[in-house]
């Protein structure tokens, strides 16, 4: 099990998050921080930690029954979304990649395998990752909001973001990675043991293990336990629809709005996000989007007003954008933390395009982390690090001051 | 006194330049290390050694033919300069005792085109009698149960020679990085690696164009499977620039015993025909753009388009060729071809 991971892929670990296991960013934390935001950072930790909210690593203990052996065939079932092909090849239909696969060979994702002519995933119920963490750690701001996310992820990634933060699950095969057996029910069942409303397939890319995550969806819900992805979008219409058409809730890393960023810093394209996001809108699936603003490379004004723009026609204004703040790590460690004021210029582009809700993500204690009525200017969720900790919207779903309502999941 | 210091000056003087003249000629001998600069040879020699008989009348190679048919090969690798003696001779211009030396073989197409266990342990036997320890000499892939399934007998500690998979002692946690490629090492590589033989396989391969020499180095990072988009190219240009893996590769052997023109990586025995034959070189472009070129003739021969029709031309060896990379030759006006 990997006890590493205690933060999102886009979202570095900060005070108030996981308190349990200190990371390196959390550790040199206070040098980068104003005193302000240091005993912001404190309190938030305080809090969290007295509280007894959040529990100990689960990554530091065993906690799904029988210990994996690396080849044991248990994690490997048929995959379901490709084509068979001649020669044994095969066309994989889960991703716009649309990996061609000869036998033996393995996808893009590298959890994939060709045998024989047979597509197969080599993660189901394989969990490197397992934490109890604060749904506004996702970020999931308008969804029961102070509530925990049983969160989980296997190996693997269709893609190569140069800023991953959690390079070591996500750009590794499965066998490279210490893992335990989690089958669905077991997943539900701790869920409900820790308290969590929710499942979350988080860190790594929920995309590469939607066969696991479609039946532990389904487990959950069965148990009374919704779930929740936090997703590149990077996905074929088909099985977005099947697997994302099981989640209550998805939060889509919205990379950049270019397609050379696209190309050369993620190894994706920004089209077939874009087209999820639409298709989630169609599906009714309450999304929030998170855009991780690195320096130099996806920070321009025009790229900023042109998403803003581009949401607000095809989305509407009222979907959640997050303006998160990048770190350095995996391999562009060569460019700072983005400064503050450059997401507070996001944050100011987006808000004049007309976006309701525009956050402010990974600088604890700013303002622009709290939720606004967009009518009548009041506070309605405080948030402090990763805890939410004043919560006035209405039953339901108003603002208390003006009744204006407030689009979201607001009630367990 | 300083009459006898004088001329004793002048002597040691003599001595120091007669020395220096014998121990280079014999360190050059003995150990020329290769030049591991930037520059790529003014020419290039591949060996193709061929014995029609390497299988006898069977199906199997045989061991004495694949160990005389090594011998041949490496004897004229080495003969353009001041040819070898004999073939332990020839070994000890790339090796010295004391080194770690670790063969990366090919294990992904199983029984049927994976490097040949004869051929193995032919090398080991003239690593030993260079004077390599057997502990010293790691035979390995990524994946022991693949070697398993190749044939190799997975042999770890004691006083003989090491067959095992990274999967055994797995990756370094710290990441490399060369141009478009970041990745983790095998420890196999980093840990049990003064000279780095390379021993590929010759086939064809549905993304790369080819796999040879240059592409069997997909097996020493931890995530191939990102870098097989554009028909590898430029990865397998950047993997094989990493430092790790530059520094340490000193030798291909392509076993080509049984080939294969079309349908790889994985085994197609309808694509395969018994080449009964070793490529080898110290330049991994020249020896891939001379395996591709048989590969070609014999896809023409079966009634196969070019890869280049195909749309699957291994374009990454001219990229490790060019001004970026200069891994080696693939202009054949700068490749010496040798047939034996």
């Amino acid at each position: 099990m990997h006890a590493k991971v205690d933060r999102e892929r886009d979202a570095p670990a900060s005070p108030g998050g996981t308190a349990h296991v200190q990371s390196p960013e959390m550790a040199d934390a206070p040098r980068l921080l104003d005193r302000r935001s240091f005993l912001m950072c404190a309190l938030a930790s305080g809090a969290a930690l007295s509280t007894g909210e959040f529990t100990s690593s689960l990554g530091a203990q065993p906690i799904f029954s029988g210990e994996q052996g690396q080849a044991n065939e248990q994690f490997t079932v048929e995959a379901r979304f490709y084509e068979k092909q001649k020669e044994k090849r095969i066309k994989c239909k889960l991703c716009p990649r649309e990996c061609v696969v000869g036998d033996k060979e393995r996808g893009y994702c590298g959890v994939r395998e060709n045998r024989g002519g047979t597509y197969y995933s080599l993660v189901h119920s394989r969990v490197c990752a397992a934490h109890v963490d604060p749904i506004e750690k996702k970020p999931l701001f308008h969804f029961l909001p102070g509530t925990t996310a049983f969160s989980i992820a296997t190996a693997g990634c269709n893609v190569n973001c140069k800023f991953c933060q959690n390079w070591d699950i996500s750009q590794v095969r499965p066998e490279q990675v210490p893992a335990q057996y989690a089958p669905p029910q077991r997943v539900a069942e701790l869920a409900r043991q820790y308290n969590c409303p929710a499942i979350a397939y988080t860190y790594s890319e929920p995309v590469v293990f939607s066969e696991y995550l479609m039946d532990t969806a389904d487990a959950g819900h069965q148990a009374g336990v919704r779930s929740v992805v936090i997703s590149n979008g990077y996905i074929q219409e088909e099985p977005l629809k099947a697997a994302y058409g099981k989640m209550d809730a998805v939060k889509i890393d919205l990379k950049a709005y270019s397609d050379s960023f696209y190309r050369d810093v993620v190894a994706g394209e920004l089209k077939p996000v874009l087209n999820t996001l639409v298709t989630l809108r169609k599906m009714g699936k309450w999304t929030e989007i998170v855009y991780l603003v690195v320096p130099t490379l996806n920070d321009g004004d025009a790229e900023f007003r042109g998403l803003a723009q581009w949401i607000k026609t095809n989305l509407g204004a009222d979907v959640p954008l997050h303006f998160t703040q990048f770190h350095p790590d995996y391999l562009l460690k060569n460019l700072p933390i983005t400064p503050v004021p450059t997401l507070e210029r996001a944050k100011a582009i987006a808000d004049a395009e007309g976006l309701h809700y525009v956050y402010i993500g990974n600088v604890p204690g700013h303002p622009a982390q709290n939720t606004y009525c967009p009518q009548c200017r009041r506070m309605l969720v405080e948030r402090v690090g990763f805890t939410a900790g004043k919560m006035l919207i209405r039953k339901d779903g108003n603002c208390p001051f003006c009744r204006h309502p407030i689009p979201g999941i607001w009630r367990a | 006194m300083d009459a006898v210091a004088s001329a004793g000056r002048r002597n040691f003087l003599r001595q120091c330049l007669v020395g220096a003249a014998a121990l280079g000629a014999s360190g050059s001998a003995a150990f020329p290390a290769p030049a591991r600069t930037n520059a790529p040879p003014a020419d290039s020699m591949v060996v193709i050694a061929r014995d029609p008989q390497l299988r006898g009348g069977g199906a199997n190679v045989d061991a004495r033919r694949m160990e005389a048919l090594l011998d041949r090969a490496m004897l004229a690798l080495f003969s353009r300069d001041r040819a070898p003696r004999t073939p332990v001779e020839a070994w000890k211009r790339l090796i010295r005792p004391g080194q770690t030396i670790s063969l990366k073989v090919n294990t992904l197409g199983g029984r049927g085109i994976s490097t040949n266990l004869q051929l193995v342990e032919a090398i080991c036997e003239r690593l030993q009698q260079a004077g390599i320890r057997p502990a010293d000499i790691t035979v390995w892939d990524r994946d022991s149960e693949e070697m398993e399934r190749a044939g190799f007998r997975i042999a770890m500690g004691g006083n003989r020679v090491q067959y095992f998979g990274t999967d055994r002692v797995n990756y370094e946690q710290d990441l490399v990085a060369y141009g478009s490629v970041g990745s983790r090492l095998s420890k196999i590589l980093t840990e049990r690696t003064d000279v780095l033989i390379n021993l590929p396989v010759l086939k064809d391969h549905d993304g790369a164009g080819v796999t040879l020499a240059l592409k069997n180095m997909y097996g020493v990072i931890h995530n191939p499977n990102k870098y097989h988009p554009n028909g590898c190219n430029p990865y397998i240009a950047d993997v094989n620039m990493l430092p790790q893996v530059r520094s340490r590769m000193r030798l291909t052997i392509c076993d080509a015993t049984t080939a294969m023109y079309e349908g790889g990586p994985a085994f197609k025995p309808q694509f395969s025909w018994q080449y009964n034959a070793l490529l080898v070189s110290q330049d991994p472009v020249a020896l891939d753009a001379t395996g591709w070129r048989i590969i070609e003739r014999k896809r023409a021969e079966n009634g196969f388009r070019t890869l280049e029709a195909e749309q699957r031309a291994p374009r990454y060896i001219a990229t490790a060729a060019d001004a970026q990379h200069r891994l080696g030759n693939c202009d054949r006006r700068k490749i010496t071809t040798v047939e034996v």
